[in-house]
This record gives structure tokens, C-alpha cells and sequence, in this order.
């Protein structure tokens, strides 16, 4: 359990983190979502007693990290990939975290073998490459087998073989009970693992709601409609109730009456229908909407995300061809 | 990547949790400082750097005395110290000593190692104190080590009639265990100059600006100016201690040592102090 209250962090006239309040439950994936320069990590830190806040608290399982008589058996961290002398063998970087707290070396032969480093134990961690890396940050994290577990962008360089790993990494430990914080700037893979997102932009909480509320209520849903009487038919929806915006190829985006309402009164005014099609925005696109207003440093938030592929287009059709026309 | 695959992701062979209500031991911590310590080659380099420096040009130095000695002036011969001269080395010592003190916390601003060592033990003057305690101790050992092998290789190398010294004569035995002191807390400054500016370079440079280059300055002063304030340096220091016989503008060795001590706790509380403040 990690619980912030009115935490902030003010680096000189710049805040990082502002007011921030939130609860990290057992038992599931949070995510923690934001923009590039949000405040993820300056707020991880803040939770492991690295930084110190400004304002306002955070503690884990009830205690300042500070107070936490032996941290490494209540909370494991990734802070960042590499975090590693990179003169010192995988397993003197772990012997040496656990002496501290009195881990025994039977637990750092054992998490190496968890993370599958057990071949490269010996090795210098700089002729690692970023993946091993970060695999033995998580071996780091998971050395005092620890309740509390937090992750910053822990698939960051990883290979899909490496992002898959993690995945169920993260929810085999949730399902054993744990609290898994995780922190991404990427909605998509927080839709694949998360259970429970915490959103924010400029440091600022601008959701904290289980994930399928979240997709449920910030996707763009809306149902596009072409017809070569376009202009009669947008009154008529208005007229219904309906919300009607041009879509740039003349199609109509409507939102604010059912599917099937359109169509009976497209019917009942003997309107042809070119296209009658329910569509979903992408989790990308909600997540950018949610942070447009808070994005610090703009371009780069999901430019390189493979984009789930629109509704209207059944994956791993030979020709996306018009399928939903209805006049076909 | 050549790693092996992956185990399962549930991690069944984790055992029980294990109990979380005795607090940090220190010793637990001063274990982890040593495993540090000795687990990265920079160690073996600065050490050996150390030992090649003391022995080397102590043996150097004193060859070349037992050679030139026919050369010697009536006044050189009367006023030389075979013991000062087989420690000339430890001038050159200072540098891998210090190098090494900046290196032991400077390395885990460097590589990010610090945040998790203060994760795994959050009450940072321990981190601080174990690291000097470890520190201080292998500098302590290998320095005396060191000093005693570059007085003997120096005294083998004087063959009559050129004098050697030996422990048992006054202020020879000071002069060897001193500068293996010196060496130790000279290394725990360069520790607390690496704490305070924790970057590499910038702890380098400052350390070594404090040792050579502000004897640099002082010269430019008046000669009044300089008596009254060289004798606080710290080479200073290390002449008065190497030698055997009483020099002029300085402070007896051990108070000249007391005084390096107090320059070194002086640093160190206050990186301690700033260390507690800052963001990791």
C-alpha cells in the first residue's frame, strides 16, 4: 500500500509535482500514466525517500520510507535501467544490496535465476546490454521478496520478447498479492497490464480510475455516417438530439444517439446510407486528449507507438477494403 | 541478448517473507560498504598505483642518493635523512589515495548506484560513516604496509658510507607510521570532497587543487605570508612527517597530523550534513 497525500515537489519556480494525492492498492497493477517531464519519476523517488518533497507526504505501508526498519524486504525498486557499477559482476551488485538487510545469499543466487542471469552472474554488469540490465534491476527489486514493488518505465529498450517478460512479471506478482506501481508513458501497454491507472500531466492528478473506466470513459466513441444527402441528414440527427460533426471527407461524426436510432431515421426519411459505423478512438488518442493540456515537452509522447488498429478495419484482413459500406 | 530464458514470471520458489522488525545493523551495512569496496577494479588499480608510487620512487629516489653520495656537499651529507628520503614516494601516493577516496562515492553518483544504495539503507549517515570506516581502514592497512616496504627497500639500497636509518633510531618509526596515517586521512578529505561535488572530475580537480596547486599560490605571496600560512598545508604536513629531524615553519608532525584530522572530520560533516539535505 503507498499512499500520497498532497505531495509536491517545487524545484526552484518550476513544480514538478503538484498536490498530488493518491492510493496504491494490494492485489493489482496501477499504472502510473503520464507525458515525458510529468513527474512520474520525481514522484517515485519521493515515494523511496530519495527526493525530498516540497510538501504534503508519502508513505508505504503506513511509514515514511525512511522509517521502514528494513526497506529491502518491504519495497523493491527500478528506478532507472543501468543503475549499476559497471565494474562490479550482477551478483556483487545484489550480495552487496542484500548484506544491508540481511538477506541471505541463498536469495541472491535464487532472483537471479528468476530473471534468467544466473549464466552471466559473474560478468562485469557494463558488458550487459540494456535488456540484461534491466533485468537485473528487477532482480534488485525483488531481492527482499518485498510487498510494495515500483517500477519506473520498466519496459523502456526491451525487445517484445522483454516487454512480454515483464508483462506477466508484473501480474503473476500482483496476483500473488502484491502493490505493483508501474510507471509508462505509453497507454497502450498500460491498457495490456494495468488494473488500476494513475494519471497525471505537470505533476498534476488527472485521473486515478480502474482501467476499463478509464477506456470506457475517455475513448472517443461516435459513429461515423456518409450519405450523399449528408447536409438534410445532420439536420434531422440535430433535430433528434444528436451531436454532428464534419469529418474531413464529408462523412458525418456523430455522437449522442444509438446506432440504430440513425439508421431508423436515415430510413424513415428515405435516406440513402453510403457507411453506417460505430467507431472507437484509439487508447493513444484518449490519453493524448486527457494530457493535451499538460504535455511538457511535446513530440515525442507517442509518435513511436504502434497504434491499435481502427475498428472499422478487422485486423489481418488481405484488403482493408470498404467493408462497412453499407451500399455494397 | 544471450541470457537464458526467463523463468516463469510467478515466482513460487520465493520464500516466506522474511521478518521486518529488527531495524538496519550497522555492521550488516559496513559488510555491504566492503563488498563494494573490493568488487570493482578501480579498488586493485588505486591500491596498486599506491603501492608502485610509495615503493617505487622511494627506491628510485634513494638509489640515486646512494649514487651521487661522492657528489654530496659537506652540508648535504650532515643534513641527510635516510628516512626521508625512502618516503619521497608517498608525495606521489597522495594522488592514487585521493583518487581512490573520491572514487568509493563519486562511482555511484556516476553510475546511479547511490539510489539504490539509499533505498536499501535510507538513514544516510550511516551510508556516509560506513563507507569512511571501510575506507579508512584498507587505506590505513595498505598505506602502513606500503610506508614500512618503501623504508626498507629505500634503507637496503644506502650502502655504506652513505648512512641508513632504522626503526629503532628517533623519529624514524614516527616518520614511517606517520605517513601511512597521513596517507589514510588524506584519503577520507578526498572522500568528503567526493560526498560534497559528487562528480569524478570535478572532486579530482578540487582535490588536487587543495594539495598542489594552492602551495601554487601561496608563493606568490610575501615570504611573511607564506611562513605563517604553509605550515597549514597539507604537504606541508607530510614533509614535517617524513622527516626525521625538526624542519623550520612547521608544525610538529603529529600536530600537523592532528590537524589534517581535523580538516578531514571538518569535510566530512559537512558533506554528512549536506548529504542528509540533498536529493539523492
Amino acid at each position: 500500500m503507498i499512499e500520497a497525500r498532497g505531495l509536491t515537489k517545487r524545484y526552484g519556480t518550476t513544480v514538478a509535482v503538484d498536490d498530488l494525492s493518491f492510493t496504491v492498492r494490494p492485489g493489482q497493477v496501477t499504472g502510473f500514466l503520464g507525458p515525458n517531464g510529468s513527474g512520474k519519476s520525481t514522484t517515485m523517488r519521493m515515494i523511496m525517500g530519495l527526493d525530498h518533497p516540497s510538501a504534503g507526504a508519502v508513505t508505504v505501508n503506513g511509514r515514511r520510507y525512511g522509517d521502514l526498519p528494513r526497506p529491502l524486504r518491504e519495497v523493491g525498486a527500478l528506478l532507472e535501467a543501468k543503475a549499476i557499477h559497471p565494474g562490479r559482476s550482477a551478483y556483487n551488485h545484489l550480495w552487496c544490496l542484500a548484506q544491508t538487510n540481511g538477506i541471505p545469499r541463498a536469495r541472491v543466487d535464487a532472483v537471479l535465476d528468476l530473471v534468467g542471469l544466473t549464466d552471466v552472474a559473474r560478468r562485469r554488469a557494463g558488458a550487459f546490454s540494456l535488456g540484461m540490465g534491466q533485468r537485473l534491476g528487477m532482480a534488485a527489486a525483488l531481492l527482499g521478496d518485498p510487498g510494495v514493488l515500483l517500477f519506473d518505465e520498466p519496459i523502456n529498450g526491451l525487445d517484445p520478447e522483454g516487454i512480454r517478460w515483464v508483462r506477466n512479471l508484473l501480474k503473476g506478482l500482483a496476483a500473488e498479492g502484491r502493490t505493483v506501481f508501474v510507471s509508462s508513458h505509453l497507454m497502450s501497454e498500460m491498457a495490456l497490464t494495468a488494473d488500476h491507472l494513475v494519471v497525471i500531466g505537470r505533476g498534476k492528478l488527472i485521473a486515478d480510475l480502474p482501467v476499463e473506466q478509464f477506456i470506457a470513459q475517455s475513448s472517443r466513441q461516435y459513429v461515423r455516417v456518409r450519405s450523399p444527402e449528408a447536409a438534410r441528414l445532420g439536420e434531422m440527427l440535430r433535430a433528434a438530439g444528436a451531436t454532428v460533426a464534419d469529418e474531413t471527407d464529408g462523412a458525418l461524426a456523430v455522437t449522442g444517439l444509438a446506432i440504430t436510432d440513425i439508421g431508423e431515421t436515415a430510413g424513415r426519411n428515405n435516406i440513402v446510407l453510403h457507411e453506417l459505423s460505430p467507431q472507437a478512438g484509439s487508447l493513444e488518442d484518449a490519453f493524448m486528449e486527457l494530457t493535451n493540456d499538460s504535455v511538457e515537452y511535446r513530440g515525442d509522447v507517442t509518435t513511436d507507438v504502434a497504434r491499435p488498429i481502427p475498428t472499422t478495419v478487422p485486423a489481418g484482413s488481405p484488403e482493408p477494403g470498404p467493408l462497412s459500406d453499407l451500399t455494397r | 541478448m544471450t541470457t537464458t530464458a526467463p523463468s516463469s514470471p510467478a515466482p513460487s520458489n520465493v520464500p516466506a517473507p522474511l521478518a521486518t522488525t529488527t531495524r538496519l545493523s550497522p555492521v550488516d551495512v559496513l559488510r555491504s560498504e566492503w563488498t563494494k569496496l573490493r568488487s570493482v577494479r578501480s579498488t586493485v588499480w588505486s591500491l596498486a598505483a599506491l603501492a608502485i608510487a610509495t615503493v617505487g620512487l622511494g627506491a628510485i629516489i634513494t638509489a640515486v642518493s646512494n649514487n651521487h653520495w661522492r657528489t654530496f656537499s659537506a652540508v648535504e651529507r650532515l643534513s641527510f635523512d635516510p628516512t626521508s628520503r625512502s618516503l619521497r614516494g608517498v608525495f606521489l601516493a597522495q594522488l592514487a589515495i585521493g583518487v581512490l577516496g573520491i572514487l568509493v562515492i563519486t562511482s555511484e553518483y556516476g553510475t546511479g548506484m547511490i539510489r539504490a544504495t539509499l533505498a536499501a539503507v535510507p538513514r544516510r549517515p550511516l551510508v556516509l560513516a560506513a563507507k569512511a570506516t571501510v575506507f579508512g581502514a584498507v587505506a590505513l592497512v595498505v598505506s602502513e604496509v606500503v610506508t614500512f616496504a618503501a623504508f626498507f627497500v629505500g634503507q637496503s639500497l644506502l650502502k655504506s658510507p652513505v648512512p641508513h636509518a632504522s626503526l629503532g633510531q628517533p623519529g624514524v618509526a614516527r616518520a614511517v607510521i606517520g605517513s601511512g596515517i597521513y596517507l589514510a586521512v588524506l584519503g577520507l578529505l578526498a572522500l568528503g570532497i567526493g560526498s560534497l561535488i559528487r562528480h569524478t572530475a570535478g572532486a579530482i580537480s578540487i582535490f588536487v587543487g587543495v594539495l598542489l596547486i594552492l602551495p601554487l599560490i601561496l608563493n606568490a605571496f610575501p615570504t611573511s605570508v607564506q611562513q605563517s600560512l604553509s605550515k597549514f598545508l597539507p604537504l606541508t604536513v607530510l614533509q614535517a612527517m617524513i622527516s626525521t629531524q625538526p624542519r623550520p615553519d612547521t608544525f610538529a608532525p603529529w600536530t600537523g597530523l592532528g590537524l589534517m584530522a581535523v580538516y578531514a572530520a571538518v569535510v566530512l560533516v559537512a558533506a554528512g550534513v549536506l548529504f542528509v539535505r540533498r536529493d539523492a
